[in-house]
């Protein structure tokens, strides 16, 4: 590991002024068997810093984009180390005051952070102990800690502060992730739902994303683009903007720019750019894709096999073989990335709307030629992520032009620009060949997943007899892989790939359930020996009051189930279809999921109902339309995401399991949203639609079909 | 071409010097430093810059400067009074009515007109109402519930 990534403690003393900070050294070995990463850095993953007033500092490398983790961070610490929730104070994705992290991302933060945050206030605890014991005269045995006062058992005018304990303190503390935390039994803080500590802000518009950093004297800067994906340069004409008032132009490489002091002055003078493209013809569209993605993929390399496929598909009594289909998705955060550059006697600070500060900096830094420690990324609010802002692009372009022009730039992508350098949710295939027996029971599945990646391919049903095969991996390093692949870039989507792999198992699931005449929730209760998925399975259907019945029932009512980020979901629907023009209109969702501990039940609660309100869209609306290179929809009046009238009653169920550490829950309830939509739509009507999104034209499609026996 | 446009904003009389064509949204966030008001498609298709003129929800990514001399506009900055939060703010806390916040301010001024012209909506109204505002992290059925619980209140018009 370079020293530029390391926390240097004695600067850190200087920055803070002194107090009890506590490390916490996260070695490689957990998180690389765990997130299947390689060269993460031998780093302290947390730390937090006690002060003489009392209040305690907690510095994370994850970040806030809405997932609520400002909150439940905070209260974890106030839980381990015995303060009010009120005396911590978050930094967050600074990667010049908090320790390396790769990314807030794929549900990890609570799962995989929380215990070394976590133990780091308990280490942190222990020591504050130590010092009261010999500040009071008593053993730490007899010694209890209330809202950080540190008290001798039955004589409550024997106390002190941790702020005075902390005073003129200069300690550090380096632990493990083993130390000993509190119980779920003894939880005051963790295992409630307080108000967000990010509420205030957020609701008075006080609550700073990048593009609301405004460092004196900064520009605007607006960059040419090119029409399409691929496009070359040819002539250009900047005459006419330079001849604008107050226009600066950056010309340099592939980086044409206008920067202005006011951002439609800006607009205006990028509009007066004369560029000609030599736009490449185009191979593939959005009808095309599948093919394309099939034939492209290559060889399927064999994923997981169990049984004979063979001996099962000769003991078949029905077989079903389905193929489905998704286009690309968007992930259309409300804020568009954002960065603001500043360079200052060397040093660059860069003000960034990205999941990913600490990789950030070092790609910064690699772009501008500078050292990592001479580079630093500050991560205020994000206006959503959802796995989108985990390239850098507008950082990158914001340094580099801060550094060319040497005043403070920022660079704010329009919705158009938004859409145009998205890296999506792939498009996707996935071929099932599935049967069962003459008793109803499922004998095989052998799939083929094209594009969709692994998460979730393999159904977690018992059946004997299985093959899951892929094709064309998911990779997302530099895209430059993806890319002969893909027309378009793509990149990790809020539990990427699982949401097409579940809408292909469960309708699968579904399809067979109806063939042998069970009632869906009933066949997968049959094919499922786990007992956390039953719970949650059952869990869905009290909530829902789930009335049993073979499909398609014309009520409109159905089940879909996942395991994903270590949490169980299960989802249940009841949907109407428009008879004149084929909508779905989804009037309620129920969700069970088990996440193991909950930190924050109420932020659960919306992180559930958050990820099936956006999952309505790729089930409904949401596919993107190109050509070649080209992305045709780049705005919001072409590309529909859910709107008000769209949302269900959604209800959260969470299953407790105080027994498990916690696990995922920002990712988990959008998996099966798909799928248990495109069921209850095949409930209602009878016609089984095998690509996402269900628009009201291939539902229509689908009713028509399923008349004339397809 | 430069003009003198003289308004109220957030309760205060402001002049700004500048061409009138200028968008609301931008003399807001630059000339003015409220960054409250959020850029969000620049098409008036998602409702992430509502604001207020004259007591109605207007897009201040598609109105002209020019046109709000005269008027009284009130941002998300000027909701809250004497440091106490607006009904609406107040009950957007209570019912976790925000996730990521970006889109938050845009829906208050927008559930603030409502609640100006429709005291008392029915939630079939606030849903209609607040069908411009996009919100991608899915807050909208705590946001329904919010509003409802700030006209329930009885206070819930804003200047």
């Amino acid at each position: 590991m370079s020293d530029a990534v390391r926390i240097d403690r004695r600067r850190f003393f200087q920055l803070t002024g002194g107090g009890i900070a506590v490390f916490v050294s996260l070695g490689p070995s957990a998180l690389l068997s765990q997130e299947g990463r390689t060269g993460h850095p031998e780093d302290f993953n947390a730390y937090l810093l006690i002060g003489k007033d009392g209040r305690v500092t907690v510095f994370s490398g994850k970040i806030e984009m809405g997932q609520g983790v400002m909150t439940s961070q905070a209260q974890m610490v106030a839980e381990e180390l015995g303060v009010a929730l009120a005396s911590i104070d978050m930094v967050l994705g600074d990667t010049d005051r908090c320790p390396f992290d790769r990314g807030t991302f794929g549900s990890l933060t609570t799962r995989m952070f929380g215990p070394a945050l976590r133990a780091a206030a308990a280490e942190a605890r222990l020591v504050l102990l130590r010092l009261a014991s010999e500040r009071l005269g008593a053993p730490p045995e007899k010694l209890v800690v209330e809202n950080g006062v540190v008290s001798v058992v039955g004589e409550s005018s024997r106390r002190v502060t941790y702020g005075e304990l902390a005073e003129g303190k200069r300690i550090t503390r380096v632990v493990d992730e083993k130390a000993v935390l509190r119980a779920v039994g003894q939880f005051q803080v963790m295992g409630s739902s307080p108000r967000r500590i990010d509420a205030p802000e957020k609701v008075t518009g006080r609550a700073k994303y990048a593009g609301d950093i405004r460092p004196a004297g900064m520009l605007y800067a607006r960059i040419l683009r090119p029409p399409a994906h691929g496009a070359k340069l040819g002539k250009l004409d900047t005459s006419a903007a330079e001849k604008r008032e107050g226009v600066t132009l950056v010309q340099r490489d592939d980086l044409v720019a206008v920067l202005h002091a006011d951002p439609e002055a800006a607009s205006k003078a990028l509009e007066s750019v004369h560029a000609e493209w030599q736009v490449p013809d185009a191979t593939v569209d959005n009808e095309t894709i599948f093919e394309h993605l099939v034939k492209a993929g290559g060889t399927p390399e064999v994923k997981e096999t169990r049984g004979d496929v063979a001996a099962g598909r000769a003991a078949a009594a029905r077989v079903f073989e389905t193929t489905y289909r998704k286009g690309y998705v968007a992930h259309a955060p409300m804020e568009p990335h954002a960065a603001v550059a500043e360079l200052l006697d060397g040093k660059l600070t860069v003000w960034a709307s990205t999941q990913t500060p600490f990789p950030t900096r070092d790609r910064i830094a690699q772009a501008v030629g500078l050292e990592s420690k001479k580079v630093r990324v500050i991560t205020p609010f994000l206006g959503g992520g959802f796995g989108g802002k985990s390239a850098d692009r507008q950082a990158l372009e914001a340094a580099r032009l801060a550094q060319i022009v040497g005043k403070p730039v920022q660079v704010a992508w329009t919705r158009e620009e938004e859409f145009f350098f998205d890296r999506f949710d792939p498009a996707a295939v996935v071929e099932i060949v599935s049967a069962i027996d003459g008793n109803g029971r499922i004998s095989l599945w052998d799939s083929t997943v094209h594009a969709a990646g692994e998460r979730g391919a393999t159904p977690i049903y018992d059946i004997p007899n299985l093959r899951v095969r892929l094709s064309g991996r998911i990779t997302y390093g530099d895209g430059t892989e993806a890319l002969s692949l893909h027309p378009l870039a793509v990149g990790p989507w809020r539990a990427p790939g699982a949401n097409m792999n579940a809408f292909a198992v469960e309708s699968q699931i579904d399809i067979m359930a109806s063939a042998a005449g069970a009632d869906p929730l009933e066949f997968r209760l049959r094919h499922i020996k786990d007992p956390r998925m039953r719970r949650v399975l059952q869990a869905a259907a009290d909530a829902f009051d789930w009335k049993s019945g073979a499909g398609p029932s014309g009520k409109g009512r159905a089940v879909a189930c996942s395991v994903d980020a270590g949490a169980y979901d299960a989802l249940m629907a009841e949907v109407r279809v428009e008879p004149a023009d084929g909508t779905v209109r989804v009037d309620r969702i129920v969700c069970a999921q088990d996440m193991g501990i909950v930190v924050n039940p109420d932020g659960a609660r919306m992180q559930i109902e958050g990820a099936i309100a956006m999952g309505l869209g790729y089930a409904l609306s949401e596919e993107l339309r190109f050509r070649g290179g080209d992305v045709l929809d780049r705005n919001f009046k072409t590309y529909r995401i859910p709107r008000f009238s769209w949302v269900p009653r959604i209800e959260a169920v969470i299953v407790k399991n105080d027994e498990l550490a916690p696990q995922g829950g920002g990712e988990p309830a959008i998996v099966s949203t798909g799928a248990v939509i495109a069921n209850a739509v095949f409930d209602a009507t009878g016609a089984r639609i095998c690509r996402l999104p269900l628009t009201p034209e291939r539902v229509r499609e689908g009713i028509a079909a399923s008349k004339t026996g397809r | 071409m430069k003009m003198s446009v003289q308004f109220r904003l957030n309760g205060k009389p402001t002049t700004v010097r500048t061409d009138g064509e200028r968008l609301l949204l931008w003399v807001l966030r630059t000339d003015l430093d409220l960054t409250g008001t959020k850029y969000g498609c620049g098409i008036g298709e998602c409702g992430a810059c509502t604001v207020l003129v004259d007591r109605q929800a207007v897009l201040a990514c598609q109105t002209p400067i020019k046109l709000v001399d005269g008027s009284e506009v009130v941002t998300i900055e000027g909701l809250a009074r004497d440091g106490k939060l607006h009904p609406l703010q107040e009950a957007f806390v209570e019912h976790g009515g925000f996730q990521c916040g970006y889109c938050t301010p845009g829906m208050i001024m927008n559930a603030c007109a409502l609640l100006n012209r429709e005291p008392r909506p029915s939630h079939a109204a606030i849903v209609k109402g607040m069908e411009g505002n996009l919100c991608r992290c899915g807050a909208h059925q705590r946001i329904v519930a919010a509003i409802e619980a700030a006209s329930g209140s009885g206070k819930g018009g804003g200047s």
